[in-house]
């Protein structure tokens, strides 16, 4: 990876620590997009440890950050114009609220970090401010009484910083809170589109290949016109699930999320009806409602964990009933749409 | 926009209001405003809200708060199914914003 946002080097009583650069470069934007279609996403890390943005010195504040280059990107740019120091943790290039979940942004390798860099004789005061979502790994009180270093909890979205700071360390209730508005579900779409990987190939195939079987045989000119039309009902039960779900999300009905995706995959069933890619047959109909509407659901269930308000307790009582039900009708539709091959 | 909320009475947050000292880091940490502090103890004001992300937990100094925390995650739970583990969701191999 480039590291074209290193601007220069700082002396420090510590050695030399890397200035980097608060404006996003082409190349930052761009890598930017490709990692919100998952291209390159396991690997998008910026090197841990101590880096500086402006002339930082004894007095400025120290910001704590995680090594997935997002998360790093994000701040820097927050810092804009302001002198301070950044200390990456080694969070395995995952994002600081993923990682403190894991515990890899935890308090473990925060007091290592805070001694391997000698915060101590870098700056003379003894705050370290932790963005608020890693608060699911760190341990205020614990870094306290391991290092002297008192943790302040910044906001919870970078752009908030500035005024953050600017009041004195003071977060507005509305900085602490996670919500998850439009533009943030948006966001996650691609890589919600890329879940599928190859069963994407693999299943329209499967249904391309059995698309041609029929009570005389086999017929590559039935396989060509129905695997077409099975390819547009598994895409578009797979799109509710995957896209519709996240946009739509507080004005579907139901708390469930695996609800909501079924209902969303039972409409995308009726405007399939409507212009008849469901075939002719009651039968084939029923199958390709059975798979849309487990497809969709299934999907939906899975952005359980892209969302910011869903807990563990919830989704598994949500499961508990889900998936065996998605499995069944999937199972079903799928055994109901190959007999109808033979009617 | 209305706040999400998620399934009701399903979460595992407990407080002990007696080991409370009332000094609010369970309010400074919570990302959904589960906690308020009236009279120097915190009480549970939006439990539904919770998402058992842990952090009040792990912030408590008097250890006052307990959650069984972990990711809200259908893929992670699948994934600690298959593996026979706890639920973890594999962020370092696949999803963006889980956990």
């Amino acid at each position: 990876m480039g590291k074209d946002f290193i601007t220069g080097q700082i002396k420090t009583v510590a050695g030399n620590v890397a200035q980097v650069s608060t404006v996003w470069s082409s190349n930052d934007v761009w890598s930017t997009i490709k990692v919100r279609w998952s291209i390159g996403r396991m690997d998008y890390k910026v090197k841990q440890g101590l880096y500086a943005v402006g002339n930082p010195d004894e007095n400025s504040n120290i910001f704590v950050s995680a090594n997935f280059k997002l998360s790093f990107d994000h701040l820097r740019r927050a810092l804009h114009k302001m002198n301070a120091w950044i200390l990456v943790l080694d969070t395995k290039g995952v994002n600081v609220w993923c990682a403190a979940g894991k515990g890899t942004f935890g308090t473990k390798e925060l007091v290592y970090r805070i001694k391997a860099h000698e915060l101590e004789k870098i700056v003379s005061h003894r705050k370290i401010i932790v963005p608020q979502l890693g608060a699911t790994g760190v341990s205020a009180h614990e870094v306290k009484n391991k290092t002297g270093f008192h943790v302040i909890y910044g906001p919870v979205r970078a752009d908030d910083i500035k005024a953050f700071v600017d009041s004195g360390f003071k977060a507005t209730p509305e900085m602490r809170k996670v919500k998850f508005p439009l533009k943030e579900r948006a966001k996650l779409i691609p890589v919600e589109l890329t879940y599928g990987k190859y069963y994407l190939l693999f299943i329209p195939a499967l249904f391309f290949i059995l698309s041609g079987l029929n009570i005389h045989g086999y017929s590559i000119d039935l396989a060509w016109e129905n695997g077409g039309k099975s390819f547009i009902n598994l895409f578009s039960a797979y799109f509710a699930g995957c896209a519709l779900t996240p946009i739509l999300l507080p004005w579907i009905p139901f708390k469930r999320f695996s609800l909501k995706g079924l209902f969303l995959g039972l409409v995308i069933g009726f405007i399939l009806l409507y212009f008849h890619f469901l075939g002719n047959n009651i039968f084939e109909i029923i199958s390709w409602f059975l798979i849309t509407g487990s497809i969709s659901s299934f999907l939906a269930m899975n952005f359980t964990g892209s969302s910011t308000f869903t807990s563990l307790s919830g989704v598994q009582k949500e499961m508990k009933l889900s998936l065996p039900l998605q499995i069944i009708a999937a199972s079903i539709g799928l055994v109901g749409w190959i007999f109808t091959r033979f009617i | 926009m209305n706040r999400f909320v998620y399934l009701k009475n399903v979460v595992t947050l407990e407080l002990d209001w007696q080991k409370c000292n009332g000094c609010k880091m369970c309010t400074i940490v919570c990302p959904h405003e589960v906690f308020v502090v009236k009279d120097k103890k915190a009480i549970i004001r939006n439990r539904d809200y919770c998402m058992e992300c842990g952090a009040c937990e792990k912030n408590c100094p008097e250890g006052a708060i307990s959650v069984r925390s972990g990711v809200g995650c259908a893929a992670g739970i699948i994934n600690g199914l298959l593996k026979g583990t706890e639920p973890s969701c594999d962020c370092s191999s696949s999803k963006d914003k889980c956990c």
